[in-house]
């Protein structure tokens, strides 16, 4: 196909905003889908795909609108993939951006806005749902129009649901995005934009042709990881997957790679051939490292065996999941794992439990941490209790967070803010009502409960993005917890000096409500280093015992003991106390008060 | 098989007590004769399972002495004889001639359902009985004969505060039983008492966390003997324990008769359907009313044996238990000084402060 007649875009919307509705009524209005095939969102259906031994999703579906070859591109949902948002960005020419009518603009809307603005995007700006009786499609359109410097009749008004509006899309689609640039004739370039796992295929890149073409059985290579493999196939969805002789220049699609680790062909990476190789690479590579990292441990250690499998499983298709052992004297051995985010983390742990059945203790989440210790060797510590004691300097990761509200909770959203020793950048009207607030914030003050925080002080009004900008220096103190005496790694945390107090307090408080009384005073404490900052007592039970027990009790009473016993299997020891699972949680919503 | 225990189930009350959850009816006096009746049929369906001589029978309820004296006069006669036969009564329900009547037809022991002599704590717990009442039914009992007299109380009443609690044992010793069953008030879900006093139990929980040291160090200091969780007897030559319960605690066989009842035979536990009218017409028709049947398999013997024997004060040969003792928490709870082994660590014991946490420390103990 010739490059005038190629369109590539993705659809950006905030979640529930109606992307994946849109995507479907696009593949039915171009025929890619017959009514007979046409199930209900399928870019996010995987049974098509199975269907032919594929158990991949498809990332970019290829469509015809009078005569023009069409590649709608998919974009991960969430904030904790921005980089790989913004790869898949940089696959389009284009941006459909999608808001419902009756929410208006939300944080992720801004964010990806910015991001496809970044990236040089024709943006289509479409307002959604204006079926619906609580739609406002003029100010809706008024504040996208603002968000994207258009004006607001040139905002689409249409229903994904009832299918009004999709064939001017398309013809938006064609008229006001531009045509990929690239040089047929120069050196093989591809960009990776996503990447997956096939049991039968091995890796499968998805890749937005730049320069030259590619076909099946030439040898290629990954330029920025130097892997080299031979293409097996070629080829790209719609909605199915279709082999093809080539993918030329300017083009979307698939190549079938047969290497058996996705780490090894990261998205943002460039394709090129081995034989007439491209002078370099295309610009934005980034080694995406996590930021966020949390001890996981099977509730039965008998089952670490199978979680080990299960994340070895997981990393196949995740190249940003990281994982090494851990052993916790609390809670034995697991994995310390390493996310982009915390969803990123959620929907880990989530697969892990659902997929793989897996019953999992998750520590609290910590950030990753720079120090440089008295010794003068800088390391990165992504767990509390290997903090150093001795530290010269600690540096911790921030980041820049949009969040949006409608105007009367703009108080409480910077009280919170501030308590998160966020700092102010500043603040914008998108409309008469709703308000965007910028602040920097410490990444570790919003992986304990800050979305939680936020929902509840604005009812549930606040839209929340961000992205990491670095790392700074910050006055950070190590609080361990003992319990009868015993240091519990598990609880162990990093924490503002100013804080520490406080935190350490309301830790010990909740530890003595979610921790049962045992035969013995059990003594908990925090402490910074031998210091103790807070303590208290769990007292000893007096009494635990059924009165009556007789011929006709003994079945019930022997069901209880059961019970009972069983509830303790379940438990943690730490040293001679029984600490329940909830217990290592305590430290997550340590601000949310009682449950 | 052959059960030396025999249980027989009254259920007839004259009113439902908010807390109880046992099999009772309420009324219905025209059917005590045809349950007694029933009851002899039972007899006569389950007679291989008896041992021909019986070392107790226990009539409980329900307010076993509020069945008609004739009735009931006609039931122990007909009853096997026993080493120990023992009556429930309720205060209110104890004339001389019904004292006169139990003893003449070979009962050997009355337990007494005082629960509290506070009649404000009575009315909490719906007791019609008055606290005069149980003094005159006990020194009624004396009279006629008795020398082995049982007395229930209850502690842990809404609204009863340490000084209650010692007037009630204080009243309780007074009358010298020879033995005394003091039981915690048990909230059992469902019950119309939960629902009136369930959050005032919870409030006072903790308050109350110190009654059953209470209890055990004021009869104890007054020379009681603590010889199970929950009851104690005088320490005299005569062993004034209970047999009947014993053999429970003892994991014996034995034999319930009546609705609701529940036998345990030679590694199977039934219970008899607790309705009424299906219990009268099937053994009017001479057949076995309904049970719902337990299996009990050797490694749940094992651990109903533990949980069982560590409710008395007497060391449990360990002998044949060991796949039901868990090694582990045995050493701990050593450690923590709540077990104590004896006879070359055959035999195992809670120490005093391990009884008081009996059930918690049994949980842990089992495999």
């Amino acid at each position: 196909m010739e490059l005038e007649r190629i369109r590539n875009f993705s659809i950006i919307a905030h979640i529930d905003h109606g992307k994946s509705t849109l995507a479907d009524r696009i593949l039915e209005l171009t025929e890619t889908v017959t009514g007979r095939e046409m199930r209900a969102q399928v870019l996010d259906s995987m049974e098509l795909e199975r269907e032919r031994g594929i158990t991949i999703k498809a990332q970019a579906v290829r469509v015809t609108w009078k005569g023009h070859e069409l590649n709608l591109i998919d974009t991960p949902g969430h904030v904790d993939f921005t980089y790989e948002v913004s790869r898949s960005l940089q696959a389009c020419e284009g941006a459909v951006l999608v808001v419902d009518a009756a929410q208006g603009v939300e944080a992720q809307t801004v964010a990806n806005a910015y991001l496809a603005i970044e990236n040089d995007l024709e943006i289509v700006p479409v307002v959604n749902k204006i079926d619906l009786p609580s739609a406002d499609p003029d100010a809706t359109a008024a504040e996208i129009a603002d968000l994207v410097g258009d004006t607001a009749d040139h905002v689409l008004r249409i229903s994904a649901k009832t299918g009004d509006g999709i064939a001017e899309v398309l013809d938006a689609i064609v008229e006001r995005i531009p045509p990929p640039a690239g040089e047929p004739q120069a050196p093989a370039r591809a960009l990776i934009f996503d990447s997956a796992y096939d049991q039968y295929r091995g890796v499968v890149a998805f890749v937005r042709v730049v320069d030259g073409s590619f076909e099946a059985r030439v040898p290629l290579r990954a330029m920025a990881q130097g892997t080299r493999f031979e293409s097996e196939e070629v080829g790209f969805f719609s909605p199915t997957m279709r082999a093809a002789e080539s993918l030329g220049a300017g083009e979307v699609g698939y190549v079938i790679t047969g290497l058996k680790d996705v780490s090894r062909l990261r998205v943002g990476d460039t394709l090129t051939s081995e034989r007439n190789a491209a002078a370099g690479p295309l610009p934005g590579y980034k080694d995406v490292k996590p930021m966020v990292f949390a001890g996981l441990f099977p509730t039965d250690s008998d089952d670490y065996p199978e979680l080990r499998d299960a994340l070895e499983k997981l990393k196949l298709n995740d190249a940003s999941l990281f994982y090494e052992p851990e052993t916790s004297q609390a809670l034995g051995f697991g994995f310390r794992c390493g996310f982009l985010g915390l969803l990123h983390m959620e929907i880990v742990r989530e697969r892990l439990e659902r997929e793989f059945d897996l019953d999992l203790i998750v520590t609290a989440p910590n950030v990753a941490y720079r120090v440089l210790t008295k010794a003068g060797a800088e390391v990165e510590v992504h767990n509390p209790s290997e903090m150093p004691r001795e530290v010269e300097r600690v540096e911790e990761p921030y980041i820049k967070a949009s969040i949006i509200v409608p105007k009367d909770f703009v108080g409480p959203v910077m009280e919170l803010n501030t308590e998160r020793r966020g700092r102010f950048d500043h603040m914008e009207y998108l409309s008469e009502e709703r308000v965007l607030l910028v602040y920097e914030l410490p990444l570790a003050e919003i992986v304990l409960d800050y979305y939680d925080q936020l929902k509840s002080r604005t009812r549930g009004y606040a839209s929340f993005d961000y992205d990491v900008i670095g790392f700074r220096e910050g006055k950070l103190e190590r609080v361990d917890v003992l319990i009868a005496g015993e240091p519990v790694d598990a609880l162990s945390l990093i924490v503002h000096r100013d804080g520490a107090y406080a935190r350490g307090r309301m830790l010990v408080d909740r530890l003595r409500e979610e921790i049962p009384r045992q035969f013995f005073d059990v003594p908990v404490q925090a402490a910074i280093g031998s210091r103790v900052i807070a303590r208290e007592t769990i007292k000893a039970k007096r009494k635990d015992v059924l009165a009556k027990c007789y011929g006709g009790d003994i079945t019930r009473k022997r069901k209880l003991l059961e019970q009972q016993k069983k509830g303790k299997k379940r438990m943690k020891q730490v040293g001679q106390v029984e600490v329940p699972q909830e217990a290592f949680l305590a430290v997550l919503n340590l601000d949310g008060g009682k449950k | 098989m052959s059960a030396r225990h025999l249980y027989v189930h009254l259920p007839f009350c004259a009113s439902r007590c908010g807390y109880c959850d046992f099999v009772t009816v309420v009324g219905r006096s025209g059917q005590h004769d045809a349950y007694v009746d029933a009851l002899l049929a039972e007899l006569e369906l389950e007679r291989d399972a008896l041992a021909p001589r019986l070392e107790s029978v226990f009539l409980g309820g329900g307010t076993p002495t509020l069945t008609e004296p004739r009735s009931l006069e006609r039931l122990l006669h007909a009853l096997p004889q026993a080493e120990e036969v023992t009556v429930e009564a309720n205060p209110g329900t104890v004339t001389p001639e019904f004292a006169a009547l139990l003893r003449h037809c070979g009962v050997t022991r009355m337990s007494l359902g005082a629960q509290s002599f506070q009649p404000r704590l009575l009315e909490v717990l719906e007791r019609r009985a008055r606290p005069e009442d149980a003094r005159r039914a006990f020194a009624l009992l004396r009279e006629a004969g008795f020398d082995n007299l049982s007395l229930d109380l209850i502690y842990g009443i809404p609204g009863q505060s340490t000084a209650d609690l010692d007037a009630d044992l204080a009243e309780a010793l007074a009358l010298e039983p020879e033995h005394l069953s003091c039981y915690e008030l048990e909230a059992k879900p469902g019950t119309r008492f939960t629902h009136a006093h369930g959050a005032e139990l919870e409030r006072q929980a903790e308050r109350m966390e110190s009654y059953f040291e209470r209890v055990v160090a004021r009869l104890t200091e007054a020379g009681y003997r603590w010889y199970e969780t929950a009851n104690f007897c005088r320490d005299e030559a005569r062993d004034l324990r209970s047999r009947h319960n014993l053999a429970y605690w003892r994991g014996r066989d034995y034999l319930g008769l009546g609705i609701g009842a529940v036998s345990t035979i030679e590694g199977r536990r039934w219970r008899t359907t607790p309705r009424l009218g299906r219990y009268l017409a099937a053994l009017r028709a001479d057949e076995r009313p309904e049970r719902e049947i337990e299996e009990l398999p050797a490694p749940v013997r094992r651990s109903e044996r533990l949980l069982l024997g560590l409710r008395l004060d007497e060391p449990l040969s360990l002998a044949g238990l060991d796949d039901a003792v868990d090694a582990g928490a045995l050493e701990r709870l050593e450690r923590l000084g709540l077990v104590a082994r004896s006879g070359d660590g055959e035999e195992l014991a809670l120490t005093e402060r391990g009884r008081f946490l009996g059930g918690g420390v049994t949980a842990e103990l089992l495999a």
